[in-house]
């Protein structure tokens, strides 16, 4: 599904990304970790082709076209999702309306979604305003329900998110990258950020990778990874760096 | 019983189109009367909701003498020289009176039309007694055909006790049209003044600043303008409330967006006596270079008044057009997505038919963004 090859991004004269290789076979979904600052976001932003990540070396391989310099909208178009951790409110614009536009003819199956998602009454309100946390995950969840990509980026999607909007959150990403069907039908891909790894009490992820200072140290069992950092923190990742 | 506009079958395509802009149903359909001056003749004017009365503002002022209170007397004759024009002119347009507790579902169109390259008054009187409900929606109009043209108008509001006057008027006007609109409205105690303004078509120069005095204890006003500049306009826009009684209140919001015209959006509460509250809310949008100049004044007069405003101007955030790119939309579309949500404006107590007009009048300029 994505194939991450020597991938080096600037953003604002200074690379922060050195050299990540990166693979996600259709139907897996791979969780990102790493401390504060080691260039997750960065990482996804750059795959998902927002400006001022500028790719300096390496390629984007996407269903197996090389996307590296398509723009943002057209590598949406071609399936590829994100999840904002901090969306922007855009003063004016309805969540319904958002829909609307994103499902162009079938707006029915949307407010399906919007009910699932607990998110009706938040249809006519301004787009991200005064969202609480749960409503901005819940929000980001429904428009990737609508879009329906084949591979979905989620930046954090547990952060900020109380334990009954957790279930409902994690249910649908397991749906939104098929883990509620049986392993030879998954189609659908994700790469998940997170710090607490309550996403996997949802969706069993297939692989994790440990990011630091821009570089991929280590890879392998995501929950194995997770214990290595709640018992020793992300120290050990750091002295590896330094090796 | 529905009657045919005069007049409007006399109008080429393209300028019934223009009408239809500006919000004027041609067939008088969910309409309760229609009025319709093109250049200086009266064409037509019926309506046929009994509790409110419609006619042009010459005949109403020789069928009613106490009209003369009310005809000069929220705006000054001798303001400045459009309102001296108009003045010496035989009195033009239309004089509505809405009943006592009357309420009109359906509302009333009143179009002002400019067919030839001249200058058109209008001299309008509109009137809510005690209890009523009157909506009327004004498309201002100027013919494809038309070069050069002024249009001077004079519009009294009387917004009786528990009374409610909603006014929507839009612009249709041509680019060298010159536009200069005089209007001010008295509110009574627990009346409401809702006042909507939309321009989304090119126009030489708009300059106006309506006024709304709070008399009454407990009454409302808000005025709504929403305005699209292209290269070339230049509009001057104001909207002032008065606040003179206990516990009024008044809402002056615009949203404005220049594509190369100039705008320059006055307002300016007073709150002049207790428990009065007033709030100014000023957004623009810079699309192409152009010039938005927000103006918006508070002015306290007593401890017990409380006034508020926020202004906006810039361009549309990257990062917005850019979270919209991500679900699929192109630069131009999120672009479009945005502007229509920043000029999307719910005004409440405007029956849900003007509402829609509105929104048709700004999706109809939607290509133009």
């Amino acid at each position: 599904m994505l194939n991450v090859e020597n991938l080096h991004v600037e953003v604002g004269g200074k690379e922060v990304i050195h050299g990540v290789n990166l693979q996600i076979p259709e139907g897996e979904t791979h969780i990102l970790m790493g401390p504060n600052g080691s260039g997750k976001t960065t990482l996804l932003r750059s795959i998902m082709g927002f400006s001022n990540y500028t790719i300096t070396e390496g390629r984007v391989i996407f269903r197996g076209h090389d996307v590296t310099e398509l723009p943002l909208y057209e590598r949406a178009r071609y399936g590829m999702g994100m999840m904002f951790q901090r969306p922007p409110t855009i003063s004016g614009l309805k969540l319904g309306k958002l829909l609307e536009v994103m499902s162009g003819k079938s707006p029915a199956k949307a407010f399906e979604y919007a009910e699932t998602m607990n998110m009706s009454a938040f249809l006519e309100r301004d787009l991200n305003a005064n969202f609480s946390g749960g409503e901005i995950k819940r929000s980001e969840v429904l428009q990737l329900l609508v879009q329906q990509p084949d591979f979905v980026m989620l930046d954090e999607p547990e952060s900020g998110v109380d334990l009954e909007n957790i279930a409902l959150i994690g249910k649908a990403i397991a749906r939104l990258v098929d883990k509620d069907r049986h392993i030879v039908n998954r189609k659908k891909s994700g790469l998940i950020i997170t710090h607490t790894g309550f996403i996997m009490d949802y969706l069993e992820a297939d692989a994790g990778h440990m990011l630091c200072n821009g570089e991929i140290r280590c890879r392998g069992n995501p929950r194995e990874i997770l214990k290595v950092i709640q018992e020793k923190g992300y120290q050990e990742c750091m002295e590896c760096v330094k090796l | 019983m529905r009657k045919a506009v005069e007049g409007f079958d006399d109008l080429s395509p393209e300028d019934k189109e223009r009408l239809e802009q500006s919000g004027m149903v041609l067939s008088s359909e969910n309409r309760c009367g229609s009025f319709f001056q093109s250049d200086q003749d009266v064409r037509h004017t019926s309506c046929t909701y009994e509790g409110i009365e419609m006619l042009p503002t010459a005949e109403a002022l020789k069928k009613y003498d106490w009209l003369k209170d009310y005809y000069w007397n929220l705006v000054d004759k001798d303001k400045d020289e459009y309102t001296r024009y108009v003045a010496d002119h035989e009195p033009r347009g239309y004089t509505i009176i809405a009943k006592k507790g009357s309420k009109n579902i359906f509302p009333l169109q009143t179009c002002l039309f400019m067919a030839t390259d001249d200058i058109q008054t209008v001299h309008n009187i509109i009137i809510a007694e005690e209890g009523a409900e009157l909506h009327l929606i004004t498309g201002c109009v100027s013919s494809h055909s038309v070069g050069h043209g002024s249009h001077y108008g004079i519009t009294e509001f009387y917004v009786g006790k528990d009374a409610l006057i909603s006014t929507t008027m839009i612009h249709t006007w041509g680019e060298d049209v010159t536009v200069v609109p005089r209007s001010a409205s008295r509110v009574e105690e627990n009346g409401t003044f809702l006042s909507n303004y939309i321009s989304m078509k090119p126009v030489k120069r708009v300059q106006m600043y309506p006024e709304a005095r709070l008399t009454g204890e407990n009454s409302v006003a808000r005025f709504s303008s929403i305005v699209l500049a292209p290269k070339g306009s230049e509009l001057d826009l104001g909207q002032r409330a008065i606040l003179e009684a206990k516990g009024t209140s008044a809402e002056l919001l615009s949203r404005v967006i220049t594509r190369g015209g100039t705008v320059i959006t006055r307002a300016h509460i007073i709150g002049g006596a207790e428990e009065t509250r007033g709030h100014i809310e000023c957004k623009g949008l810079i699309l192409e270079d152009g010039i938005i100049h927000a103006i918006p004044e508070i002015e306290g007069r007593l401890t017990n008044t409380s006034l508020s405003h926020e202004a906006a101007v810039g361009k549309i955030a990257r990062d917005e057009i850019e979270y919209l790119m991500a679900r699929g939309l192109n630069e131009e579309e999120a672009t479009a997505t945005i502007i229509r949500g920043f000029l999307d404006v719910k005004i409440q107590g405007l029956p849900e038919s003007l509402q829609r007009q509105i929104d048709a009048a700004i999706d109809a300029a939607e290509k133009g963004f």
